[in-house]
């Protein structure tokens, strides 16, 4: 435990995994790293230990969960950055979004609507699609801002979009589960 | 040449200590104990060589239990007391019980959990199941000569935490150290997985006795990981069974049926469904207790029709679970088909047609889940070398948070999230000068707390008193690796140290479990003595008594000195038996047993001999 006690204190997600801290992240270096420390502190390997070694496991296994499913999720993963950055993405406080993104949300919110009252599952399969894509355009769009061009304000405004989107693709889910 | 090994010094390994591990399968129908001898999982069979145990618990009026084929037996003639299917029950209210009313028992409403009124007392499901942990704890140290370590205990996938803590707590009253909860569609993963040396994603479909899950998991060398889990804790194999019953009632247009009528049609309804697996008809005949005869005959094409609802109900969960795991279902490489439900062809045929291929059928459905659960016991009892032991990445099935204003949820553990996991929330004052906020904490996907499962309530006391909105309190949600969640509340503006743990309220505390575990182990050493006793001193009597009348009629047979040692070991017997030595007392039984032996042998001879000797003075 006691060599890697000392990643315990910094809130560093990307420290912990021992990755460079960039947007554009190399998903097998994330799995690989996440696997090999789990494999030191997971409860399964404490099974038998005493309870205060099973605690401690719990405890770390936990916080590379968390870690892990920070930077898995493209959106949380570009939060985390821009806050390492000293950028709060502060998306309760700061809703102006451009009026063109609105608008184009609003028509996408009014197909949703449409495909649940006509319990039309293609439909929501089809706007899932064009969603996905949206999502990974802005993605490129946030790498880009963030990595290349270190422009972390531009970024958040790209990250309150992001997060658009993402409640956009929790309530085709919620859609999909009223349909069955 | 084999070169020997030589450890470095100071990193010389302990002696190699096996530690005795089993795998238990707690299942609706059935139960099973395995473990891993020699690198190879087993199932440990009973003195009859079944490995089956029905979880079948039967309570007598002497309080005696009867577990398995012995309560199975009985159960129709005394369905009050055999008590079927009890995992249903596991962290469940009365009202949370689905077709409750076809169950013959005499139920009890308690708080969290239902109780049940037996003719040896008001049980709970979670001490009917540890009277089956009992029996596979005891097989199992039977069998491997020695108490166990630990053993891991499989749950449904699908359970949520009362019922978890439920099993948990039933495991401890068994006497066991549950090293363990294990998922039961992750259990079977591992079999399969290590079995077949598989890579890639796969689905386990699981349609046990009671209950049902789907699973997604990742394989990869070394590591099992669950991506998405999903299913249904109300159906299961039984269901089917309870269509096929309603279904003959109405084609023999029956009154309503007494208790041991409804489980004796039961039972043949499960006869005829089983049957069905490989024949086109199959006959159910049953003689009721008011004389009547059901005989009515059900084809294949009719089982599917009544029990296609069933089968439909079980696709909504596995679109539910691909959607979370964001595949599709040509990314699935295979689907293992896990429970004695799915040998069901209608079942087989629903899931080949949503998969688009044919599923996985190459292990025992009745045992891989019990043979997974095994290996992972073995690895969790550290006698798997490092490095030849693989990493288990298992999820919680359900959403947990917390009741907001207007009987809303905020979730604050997503469904699907890798266990073990915590997450923390702020919550404040609702009104000026609050000094206390009361917590619900609930599970369930559902926007309406009213929609979720209601887990635990607890308040937090002690706010200083300050304007609506200013308090902050931190409301931390634990998950640990058997998937249990514990909460704890703290109040951070003023520093003031306020917080509290709170365990579901489904569960035992653990004051509780220690209390009955105490208990049922001292009386069971107590009514084991006493039973022996009072049995020893009613042999004893029966025995003196006996050998008394013996003397008194055939007493001329015996010499004076024969006589007197039947004399002496009748004495000592009846000095001993008013003592509570039973093992002295059958020591003593034993000794005059065996001194009038030769008594005995005489006393037959003169029987036949006198009555030869009257016959022929009749004959005469």
């Amino acid at each position: 435990m006691n060599a890697v006690a000392g990643k315990a204190l910094t809130s560093n997600h990307f420290e912990l995994f021992g990755l460079e801290p960039v947007f554009a992240l190399n998903a097998a270096s994330l799995d690989a790293a996440y696997r090999d420390i789990q494999a030191k502190v997971h409860p399964d390997r404490f099974a038998h230990a005493g309870d205060a070694e099973r605690r401690a496991s719990v405890q770390w296994t936990t916080r590379v969960n968390e870690a892990y499913r920070t930077l898995k999720d493209p959106l949380q993963r570009a939060r985390h950055l821009l806050e390492l950055r000293g950028v709060d993405v502060a998306f309760e406080s700061n809703t102006a979004m451009p009026a063109d993104f609105l608008v184009q949300q609003m028509a996408l919110r009014e197909s949703l609507e449409e495909a649940v009252e006509a319990k039309d599952a293609a439909s929501l399969d089809s706007l899932r699609k064009d969603l996905a894509g949206e999502k990974r355009r802005l993605e490129t769009q946030i790498g880009e801002s963030i990595d290349a061009r270190k422009d972390y304000r531009g970024a958040a405004e790209l990250v309150r979009k992001l997060m658009f989107l993402d409640k956009l693709d929790t309530e085709i889910d919620l859609a999909y589960e009223a349909l069955e | 040449m084999a070169l020997l090994q030589i450890s470095e010094p100071g990193t010389s390994p302990a002696p190699h200590e096996h530690r005795l591990a089993v795998g238990i399968d707690l299942g609706t129908t059935n139960s099973l104990v395995a473990t891993v001898r020699s690198g190879v999982a087993t199932v440990l069979p009973d003195a009859h060589g079944r490995p089956l145990l029905p979880s079948i618990v039967r309570y007598l009026p002497d309080g005696r239990v009867e577990v398995g084929y012995a309560a199975q037996a009985r159960q129709a003639d005394d369905p009050k007391n055999s008590i079927v299917s009890v995992k249903r029950y596991m962290g469940r209210g009365v009202k949370d019980v689905t077709h409750i009313e076809n169950a013959p028992y005499d139920f009890v409403d308690a708080p969290g959990m239902l109780q049940i009124r037996t003719a040896a007392g008001v049980k709970s499901p979670v001490e009917v199941s540890a009277e089956i942990l009992k029996v596979l704890r005891e097989r199992a140290e039977l069998s491997l000569q020695g108490s166990l370590s630990g053993a891991v205990v499989t749950v449904p996938a699908y359970f949520d935490d009362a019922q978890r803590q439920a099993t948990k707590d039933a495991g401890r009253l068994a006497g066991l150290n549950v090293l363990r909860l294990l998922n039961e569609p992750t259990a079977a993963a591992i079999a399969y997985g290590l079995e077949n040396a598989s890579e890639g994603v796969y689905a386990v479909y699981d349609l046990g006795g009671g209950t049902f899950d789907v699973s997604i998991l990742k394989l990869s060398r070394g590591v099992f990981e669950v991506v998405a889990t999903s299913g249904d804790s109300m159906l299961g194999g039984d269901d089917f069974d309870q269509r096929v019953f309603c279904w003959s009632v109405e084609q023999a247009k029956l009154a309503p049926l007494s208790p041991r009528d409804m489980r004796l049609l039961l039972v043949k309804a499960r006869e005829a469904k089983e049957f069905l697996t490989f024949h086109s008809e199959a006959n159910m005949t049953a003689k009721l207790s008011s004389g009547e005869l059901v005989d009515v005959t059900l084809d294949t094409e009719t089982f599917c029709r009544i029990t296609q609802t069933l089968v439909h109900k079980t696709l909504g969960p596995m679109r539910k679970a691909l959607r979370d795991a964001g595949l599709t279902v040509d990314e699935i490489k295979g689907v293992v088909m896990v429970g004695g439900a799915t040998r069901m062809p209608q079942i087989q045929r629903a899931v080949g047609e949503f998969f688009r291929r044919d599923p996985l059928n190459n292990l025992d459905p009745d045992k891989v889940v019990a043979l997974g659960a095994a290996m992972q016991a073995n690895v969790l009892a550290g006698n798997r070398p490092q490095g030849e032991d693989w990493l288990l990445l298992d999820v919680i099935p359900l959403s947990l948070g917390i009741e907001t204003m207007g009987a809303l949820v905020e979730k604050i553990i997503p469904r699907n999230t890798t266990i073990p996991a915590a997450r923390a929330q702020e919550f404040t004052t609702f009104k000026d000068g609050q000094t206390g906020i009361s917590f619900h904490v609930v599970q369930g996907e559902r926007e309406l707390v009213s929609d979720c499962r209601s887990l635990a309530r607890f308040e937090l006391k002690g706010i200083p008193p300050m304007v609506a909105g200013a308090a902050r309190v931190t409301v931390s949600f634990q998950v640990d690796a058997d998937g249990l969640l514990s909460v704890a509340a703290k109040e951070n503006t003023t520093g003031a140290e306020a917080s509290v743990t709170v365990k579901p309220s489904y569960g035992l505390a653990d004051a509780d479990i220690e209390r009955m575990l105490r208990d049922s182990f001292e009386h069971a050493r107590e009514d084991v003595h006493a039973r022996a006793l009072a049995e020893q001193r009613v042999e004893a009597q029966r025995l003196l008594e006996a050998t008394r009348s013996a003397l008194k009629a055939d007493g001329h047979l015996l010499s004076v000195e024969e006589k007197s040692v039947i004399e002496s070991a009748a004495q000592s017997l009846d000095k001993l038996m008013k003592g509570a030595d039973h093992r002295a007392i059958k020591q003593a039984a034993d000794a005059l047993n065996r001194a009038t032996e030769q008594f005995a042998g005489r006393r037959m001879d003169e029987g036949i001999r006198r009555a030869l000797a009257g016959r022929k003075i009749g004959s005469l």
